[in-house]
């Protein structure tokens, strides 16, 4: 093998090995470790001066305590499952309003597709968190969205929506359509427009021509997409915070807190560390959708 | 279903020649066509695919497109089974006007040149997908799917999905899976342009016979000549948007009605020349300074000195080295070129006016006992009914 080749798988390898494996041995390290009054505010510190017998005591002050703290409390175990749901539910609906945008999209004029694409990915150019405080306004008692409703006498009193579970999955569903949108488009785009008239050509109304040839093709897109929108969705902390309320338990916000407000580091990374195991389920499914796709198009 | 190839490969030839003295419905004044294009356009924004055309398909018959790429065969056949609607004019099935009629309510189907297989679905699948959307029993279905794969040797990947097969076989799945439905009127697109020789003949033989037995109307695009004057009742060839002939095949080959046409089917030698009335049916051409004209008949004899092409097929040139006593025309030359086809060699034959023509003969001797070699001299001659006068 030469260099040249080397040198290119080396750098995916180093990547993976600097932005992820690293920091991850570091929290899986703290989350092993004991709360203390200290900076950083965890025990035991490896001490290199001791040499082997340092490393040694070190390593047999880790434990599992903080894991076994997770199961007893049943605040994490609710949280947990409380994400899962807004996960899912979020997850449905950003698929329910992304796919006939991106079946639009597909059977828009060819002209037309790159200025569509672009719409779809505009948001991205200002801040999220502008975008999020945005939505604060437009959601609000004396919002533009109960203002309007009041204006089209469609209600009679201020809904409240912003701090509640309604706010967070409209944020979520806001915040990563686009992660929907395009693998659902990118699938419905190569779909070859002779297969809609073959099926029609064999008996099919326009319906069923969809839901036997259109759907089942753009599965790996509907897959792809709705790994994208809940893989992030299960450790979103910005949007529930912002928009939900305190009723709204999710795992990010309970990771904050332990992090920032109760200075337990060791906890917090238990959190993390369990929430990235429940990660690898869906992240691992993803990847054979992906590798399923290739697949068939070789 | 394939069992009978090789007997009927005899047997084809012999149906095709009771076809040709019975099976004439475009003679009959009273038989009433299937599909009729009354002056039928097809613009796409400014460009015709399709001018002016008028043309009567008849029920039971093989009926062969022929023509250039960007001609138009497509387009027309989409016409027929509803993606696109004629600009102007009218297209009639059975006597009924289909324009309002969607393609899911028509009985045509329809082979795409780009085959349309369904990726997600498996063969099997694929073939039973029209069965299931018609109200043909559900536990007859596997059965007419099989009948299929066994006539399209696709018995072994009846479960593979369309990218596990090669090219010929997703052909074949388009084959099956448009024949499935048993329609009225069948449409072809090129149906075996990636089949080999040997396939594609048995396939051949296998359409025809399962028209012969099914009674179905079958219109075909080719871009393969031969193919169709196997299969075809009748050839339309198309330039342009137009059709310029349309006729059986050996009518085609024989008398095509214009010098398109002439060139487009099979290998001709054109002269352009002069025509000039002799008497009867009998016509001069004089086609070059100093040699001698050409006699022909025409049944319609042309005014004196109007520009014709004379058109002759390589295989009615004789070729010798003495100049023959009996023949109406005969011009020397030298030979240029020879291409060897294994039953019979083409000579290419310059005159000295600089023509090239080309002669046919039969290798009925072993190549290195041939009778002529480059740079021979020797005459090539014809008779005066052997070519054609064309002014078109
Ligand atoms: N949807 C369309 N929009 C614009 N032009 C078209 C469209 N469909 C076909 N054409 C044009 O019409 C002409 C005829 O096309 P068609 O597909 O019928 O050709 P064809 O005879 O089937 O050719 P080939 O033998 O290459 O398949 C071509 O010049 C093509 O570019
Ligand atoms: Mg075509």
């Amino acid at each position: 093998m030469d260099l040249r080749r080397k040198f290119l798988i080396f750098v995916p390898y180093a990547w993976l090995l600097v932005l992820f494996l690293i920091p991850f041995g570091i929290v899986l390290k703290i989350s092993l470790s004991d709360t203390a009054l200290a900076i950083p505010p965890y025990t035991p510190k490896l001490d290199w001066s001791d040499g082997w017998s340092g490393i040694i005591s070190y390593f047999s002050q880790l434990d599992f305590e903080n894991y076994v703290f997770l199961t007893e409390d049943s605040l994490y175990y609710v949280a947990y499952l409380s994400s899962l749901k807004i996960a899912t539910i979020s997850t449905i609906a950003t698929l329910i309003v992304g796919y006939p945008i991106a079946y639009a999209m597909a059977k828009s004029p060819s002209h037309l597709r790159p200025t569509l694409m672009m719409l779809v990915i505009l948001p991205f150019w200002t801040s999220f968190l502008i975008r999020v405080y945005a939505w604060m306004g437009i959601l609000s008692q004396e919002g533009l969205l109960n203002q309007f409703l009041l204006w089209i006498g469609l209600i009679a009193t201020p809904l409240t929506i912003l701090n509640t579970n309604w706010a967070v999955y409209i944020g979520i569903v806001y915040t990563y359509l686009p992660f929907m949108i395009l693998p659902i488009y990118a699938a419905l785009e190569k779909m070859d427009g002779s297969l809609m008239e073959a099926a029609e050509d064999l008996g099919c109304s326009a319906i069923s021509a969809f839901w036997l040839v259109t759907v089942p093709l753009s599965k790996p897109g509907v897959i792809a997409g709705s790994f994208l929108v809940f893989i992030p969705a299960l450790g979103e902390f910005v949007i529930p915070s912002l928009l939900g309320g305190s009723k709204t338990i999710m795992i990010g916000k309970v990771l904050w807190e332990e992090f920032f407000s109760n200075r337990d580091w060791p906890v917090a990374s238990a959190v993390a560390v369990i929430l990235l195991v429940l990660l690898i389920i869906p992240i691992m499914l993803f990847q054979r959708n992906e590798r399923k796709q290739r697949e068939m198009e070789q | 279903m394939w069992r009978g190839v090789f007997v009927h490969a005899d047997g084809a030839t012999m149906t095709q020649q009771q076809k040709k003295t019975v099976f004439e419905p475009w003679d009959e004044p009273n038989e009433q066509p299937i599909i009729q294009f009354k002056n039928v356009t097809k613009r796409f924004g400014s460009f015709t695919a399709i001018e002016d055309l008028t043309l009567d398909i008849y029920r039971k018959e093989f009926f062969a497109l022929l023509g250039p790429s960007g001609c138009g065969k497509t387009t027309l056949m989409r016409m027929l089974a509803g993606f696109e609607t004629p600009t102007e004019g009218s297209i009639l099935l059975d006597n009924k006007d289909i324009a309002a009629v969607p393609p899911n309510k028509r009985a045509v189907n329809m082979m795409f040149q780009s085959y349309a297989l369904f990726p997600h679905l498996t063969v099997f699948e694929n073939i039973a997908f029209g069965l299931r959307r018609s109200n043909m029993p559900k536990a007859d279905i596997p059965g007419r799917v099989e009948e299929m794969l066994r006539l399209t040797q696709l018995m072994p990947f009846a479960k593979r999905k369309p990218h596990q097969i090669s090219g010929g076989q997703r052909q074949r799945v388009a084959l099956a899976r448009s024949l499935a439905k048993a329609p009225k009127l069948l449409l072809l697109d090129e149906p075996l342009g990636a089949l080999d020789k040997k396939l594609r003949n048995d396939t051949q033989f296998e359409l025809m016979d399962i028209q012969e037995k099914t009674g179905t109307t079958f219109v075909i695009v080719t871009h393969d000549q031969e193919e169709a004057m196997t299969v075809a009742s009748r050839v339309a060839v198309m330039d342009q948007g137009r059709i310029v002939q349309v006729s059986t095949p050996d009518r085609i080959y024989e008398s095509p009605n214009s010098v398109y046409v002439a060139d487009f089917i099979g290998d001709i030698n054109l002269i352009k020349g002069k025509a000039y009335h002799v008497a009867g049916e009998q016509s001069e051409i004089h086609w070059a300074e100093g040699q001698a004209p050409i006699l022909a008949t025409s049944a319609t004899p042309c005014p004196d000195g109007a520009d014709v092409t004379f058109a002759i097929r390589p295989e009615k040139v004789a070729i010798s080295a003495e100049r023959p006593e009996d023949m109406a025309n005969a011009v020397s030359g030298k030979i240029l070129d020879i291409a060897y086809l294994g039953n019979i060699s083409t000579y290419h034959v310059e005159l000295p006016s600089g023509d090239i023509v080309k002669a046919q003969a039969t290798n009925t001797r072993r190549v290195a006992r041939r009778r002529f070699t480059w740079e021979d001299e020797v005459w090539l001659s014809w008779t005066d009914t052997a070519g054609l006068i064309l002014t078109t």
